[in-house]
């Protein structure tokens, strides 16, 4: 069922209303949904239970300090004990039913809400946009409902935002969130356009039913080429960047090997990391060995490695979210690499990663008529 | 470059490839000595970072050996392999490494010679394109 929903007040409160909605009429029994932090300068995913902390709720806030999908792992996967409503961002949902393959998600007893998705900041220009009080969620909603998504002036999107083809939620995917809410190509602060999968939420929400606007489907088509543009010329530069064995080992040179870009990648979800053993810290006498045969070895060792395995083990199901190169202190373009990598491994398999939770993951199925070509002389 | 000799890591499941280049042995078949063999049980459980090991240390090729489609010892492993070396092969090329110098080969244990035939057919491809550019990468 799609129709509008009246704003009254501010969009940001409409939102919120029908959070708790969701939440005093019984329909949830928790909300993850980002408050603002105290000092405002962060917006953080919270499981609320107590309707009064929603009026901190930002789910317009556009930060992104953590992917939501992970902390959603951390309280379905064991077995909720409630329903749960997540307020994701679209590369979060994708990575939700990513997750879901792989039981580190239950998706069962979880109602999806998803928002079109506005473009994010990266944690430390949030703060500093409010430390400057500027309020970046009213002009973002302007610019939204002519169809724009632009960063305010002097600020830029987090990298992988002004790539994501896949911004809104429902399109490009096979499944739809139970609630997504439109904000762009639409009168945002008179009206909401509303899709709910199923039709009595619509009566508990008052949803007028309608017809889709003309004017949001051109303008969610216009958003996507553009950032498929962007997403197309980013591939282009990585490829003219890296090219052979020494312009790889440039792309990568300013690596202090921290493996943030593990740690908060959702993806990386295995809980015993050969990376976190010892694996890799050999006898003393065999860096000598590796000196004498190459003249020298770079210390800490692997590092190539590290990244090169990632992509062999992940790459096929990476959703872009970006939070690698926002977690890299040297400034990595992590993700643009591992996007490049993970479209050529995703295309081979016609694997699109978060479109559809029944389509199997790539690495955990096989095909026994498929890639006949390997194996034979 | 005449004077190259490529290295080549083989990983060999233990049911038939390796068992192949055992025959190989025992018949006394003639064939390159450039290939460093670790057994395996299975094609199926050769995580890929020990490919990426291999080549990122400098090995010239890497040969995985398995049984034909439906022989596997354990049922699937060979196609769960062959899905992990066209991941692989994508990687690599996306990185600007040669796919081609990571080779899939269906050996079973009776086919002695075409595992002699298949280590000759990589040295001799190998030999044309030249050491692994990793080979004296100190930085990796």
């Amino acid at each position: 069922m799609d129709g509008w929903l009246e704003v009254h007040d501010s969009t940001e409160q409409t939102i919120n209303r029908l959070l708790e909605t969701l939440l005093t009429s019984g329909v949830v029994d928790g909300l993850l949904v980002p408050l603002r932090t105290p000092d405002g300068r962060n917006a953080v995913p919270t499981l609320v239970r107590d309707p009064a902390l929603l009026e901190r709720a930002a789910p317009l806030a556009p930060v992104l300090p953590v992917n939501g999908a992970t902390v959603l792992g951390r309280i379905t996967a064991t077995g909720a004990p409630g329903r749960v409503g997540a307020v994701l961002r679209n590369c979060e949902l994708r990575t939700a039913v990513e997750l879901s393959k792989v039981q580190q998600v239950l998706l069962d007893d979880v109602l999806l809400i998803g928002m079109d998705c506005l473009g994010a900041y990266g944690v430390e220009d949030y703060a500093r946009l409010v430390e400057e009080g500027l309020d970046a969620v009213t002009p973002a909603l302007m610019a939204a409902r002519e169809g724009g998504v632009e960063p305010l002036p002097g600020y830029a999107f987090r990298p992988a935002c002004t790539m994501c083809e896949r911004p809104i939620p429902g399109v490009g995917e096979s499944y739809a969130p139970h609630i997504a809410i439109g904000l762009l190509g639409v009168p945002n602060d008179e009206r909401l356009w509303v899709s709910l999968r199923d039709e009595e939420l619509g009566e508990a929400l008052g949803l007028e039913p309608a017809e889709e606007p003309a004017g949001r489907i051109e303008a969610v088509r216009a958003l996507v080429a553009a950032r498929t543009a962007e997403r197309d010329r980013r591939f282009a530069a990585f490829h003219e960047r890296v090219h052979d064995a020494s312009s790889l080992l440039a792309e990568f040179a300013t690596c202090i090997l921290c493996q943030n870009c593990m740690r908060v990648c959702p993806i990386c979800y295995c809980k015993e990391c050969i990376f976190r053993t010892d694996v890799f810290d050999h006898p003393s006498a065999r860096y000598w060995d590796w000196a004498a045969r190459k003249g020298g070895v770079r210390l800490p060792s692997d590092t190539l490695l590290f990244h090169v395995t990632r992509m062999l083990h992940m790459a096929h199901a990476c959703v872009g979210c970006g939070m690698c190169s926002d977690a890299c202190p040297s400034g990595i373009p992590v993700a643009d690499i591992f996007r490049t990598v993970g479209r050529a491994v995703q295309a081979r398999f016609g694997y699109v990663p978060g479109r559809d939770p029944a389509e199997e993951m790539v690495i955990a199925t096989f095909r026994e008529d498929e890639l006949r070509e390997l194996g034979e002389r | 470059m005449t004077d190259f000799e490529p290295r080549i890591v083989a990983f060999l499941c233990n049911w038939c490839t390796y068992t192949a280049s055992d025959l190989a042995g025992t018949s006394r078949i003639q064939y390159p000595p450039n290939v460093r063999i670790i057994r395996l049980m299975c094609s199926g459980q050769l995580d890929p970072i020990y490919v990426a090991k291999a080549v990122l240390e400098g090995a010239d090729g890497v040969l995985i050996g398995g049984c034909h489609p439906g022989d596997c010892h354990y049922q699937s492993g060979n196609y769960k392999a062959r899905r992990r070396v066209a991941i692989i092969h994508q990687v690599l090329e996306q990185l600007g490494f040669d796919p081609d110098r990571v080779w899939l080969r269906w050996i079973s244990a009776s086919e002695g010679q075409y595992f002699a035939d298949t280590v000759t057919e990589m040295v001799a491809a190998l030999k044309e394109k030249g050491p692994s550019p990793f080979r004296r990468q100190w930085s990796v």
